[in-house]
């Protein structure tokens, strides 16, 4: 029932035995200890596992381990690049887009994949965007307004090193 | 939520996955995306000792037109619907559609082909193959075989596919010149299954007449239903805002839905109704654009 897989998480591989039915969200939670990938409800309604397989948004809860074997994967541990903030990062801090924080990470994930697919969404497409995305603080005005304050810092043209 | 022991296999070609399912016989289960499959093992409603992903077999994931057909490989995924140019412009339903199922991280990974398969008369996919008089095209131990649409669903999870065929293609009818299409349902949230969903796809000739229409509905039926009486009243016909009325009422009379969470009895045929009148005008609509 063991299979060995091999998963580049943020840039490093990672190679272990698992079982097949080792949901993802506890490998990357549970053997590799990287806790900001959240779950919520268990069920892929809520999105608090919400994490990135070759650059799409996927729900980890939904998924076993052993699809990803040969995947890169992108948590919230690898978001942020060299102490800096991503933009999606700075807006929910800027825009005060969290309360209790637990849906936050799911949010941030999902959020990088709907930016690259669309990098001036409206507030409907941000609002159907984040649609599997459940914030039971209710904070969607703020998370809106989060994910906006990205998508306006991601189109700003990028300093060069030699700015 | 664990999901019972299994084995895990990833084969490479179809002829292995075909090979890998038959020597499991029953005890096996295709997987593609596995946003239907998963949760149901999470719930240890399924309980397969084989699981077959045939999510890495090549060639599988396609949007074209070629031969008078619009072609789509079933491991295409919702989100590959959703962003597509081409359907975009001549398919719109299937846009309508793919933007309604479940939510974008699923979508990413549900594929067409597994919606299909799985043979839920909730999915909404259904629907929008019976509106576009779909062509089912599958592979399996005894050689690829076709099934026209109105022959696929047999049951509550049947289809006409046997346990070790595989969904590879769904063909549809090119949209020709006056052709319009819509889809939508009622929900309770973003992402839930329908109320009630209703499919149509038309085609109009210069004076308005409908010579081709196709209705599909989502939810309100034991299996997915075509609205065939609905369709033959208004076939060859101008359409009316009378004409289209009766034929939504004989939508909401036809269908055979049940009383749950999502509404009453009543209730459902009221908007199957509503619906009905509201995708024919949709699709009436984007049909005279389209002339």
């Amino acid at each position: 029932m063991k299979k060995q897989i091999t998963i580049t998480i943020n840039g490093e591989a990672f190679t272990r035995e698992v079982e097949s039915r080792l949901l993802l969200v506890h490998f990357i939670r549970d053997e590799l200890g990287l806790t900001g990938t959240h779950i919520g409800c268990d069920t892929s309604n809520c999105g608090a596992c919400t994490i990135l397989i070759d650059g799409m948004s996927v729900k980890s809860c939904t998924t076993f381990a052993v699809q990803a074997d040969g995947c890169e994967i992108t948590t919230i541990e690898g978001v942020a690049q060299n102490g800096q903030f991503h933009a999606l990062q700075e807006g929910f801090k800027e825009e005060h887009g969290l309360q209790c924080g637990f849906c936050t990470p799911g949010m941030i994930m999902r959020s990088i994949d709907m930016l690259n697919k669309n990098t001036n969404p409206t507030e409907e497409e941000i609002r159907w965007g984040i649609s599997g995305n459940l914030c039971r603080c209710t904070g969607y005005v703020n998370i809106v307004k989060a994910i906006q304050y990205a998508a306006k810092k991601m189109a700003e043209p990028q300093e060069t090193a030699e700015a | 939520m664990i999901p019972e022991s299994f084995n895990y296999h990833c084969p490479a070609t179809i002829e292995e996955a075909i090979a890998l399912a038959s020597d499991h016989g029953d005890e096996a289960k295709y997987m593609s995306g596995g946003h239907s499959l998963i949760p149901m093992m999470k719930l240890r409603f399924a309980t397969p000792a084989h699981v077959i992903d045939i999510s890495r077999l090549e060639g599988l994931s396609y949007i074209k037109e070629e031969d008078g057909l619009l072609k789509i490989g079933g491991l295409t995924t919702e989100a590959d619907l959703e962003y597509s140019e081409l359907l975009a412009k001549k398919y719109p339903i299937l846009i309508d559609v793919a933007k309604l199922i479940a939510d974008p991280s699923v979508r990413n990974k549900a594929t067409l082909g597994g919606n299909l398969a799985h043979g839920d008369s909730a999915n909404d996919q259904p629907a929008v193959m019976l509106a576009l008089r779909a062509t089912i095209v599958a592979t399996g131990p005894e050689g690829t075989g076709q099934a026209s649409i109105d022959d696929f669903f047999h049951g509550f999870y049947m289809t006409a596919l046997g346990p070790q065929d595989i969904l590879t293609e769904i063909q549809i009818p090119v949209a020709g010149k006056g052709t319009g299409s819509a889809y939508h349902k009622i929900e309770r949230k973003a992402g839930d299954y329908a109320a009630s969903g209703v499919a149509v796809n038309l085609q109009i000739d210069g004076s308005g007449t409908c010579k081709e229409i196709g209705i599909g509905l989502t939810n309100v039926n034991p299996v997915p239903l075509r609205a065939q009486r609905s369709e033959d009243h208004l076939k060859g016909k101008k359409l009316t805002g009378d004409l289209i009325l009766e034929a939504a009422k004989m939508a909401a009379e036809d269908c055979s839905p049940s009383a749950d969470l999502r509404g009453s009895e009543a209730y459902k045929r009221s908007i199957t109704r509503e619906l009905t009148v509201r995708m024919i005008n949709k699709a009436l609509e984007r049909a005279k654009a389209n002339l």
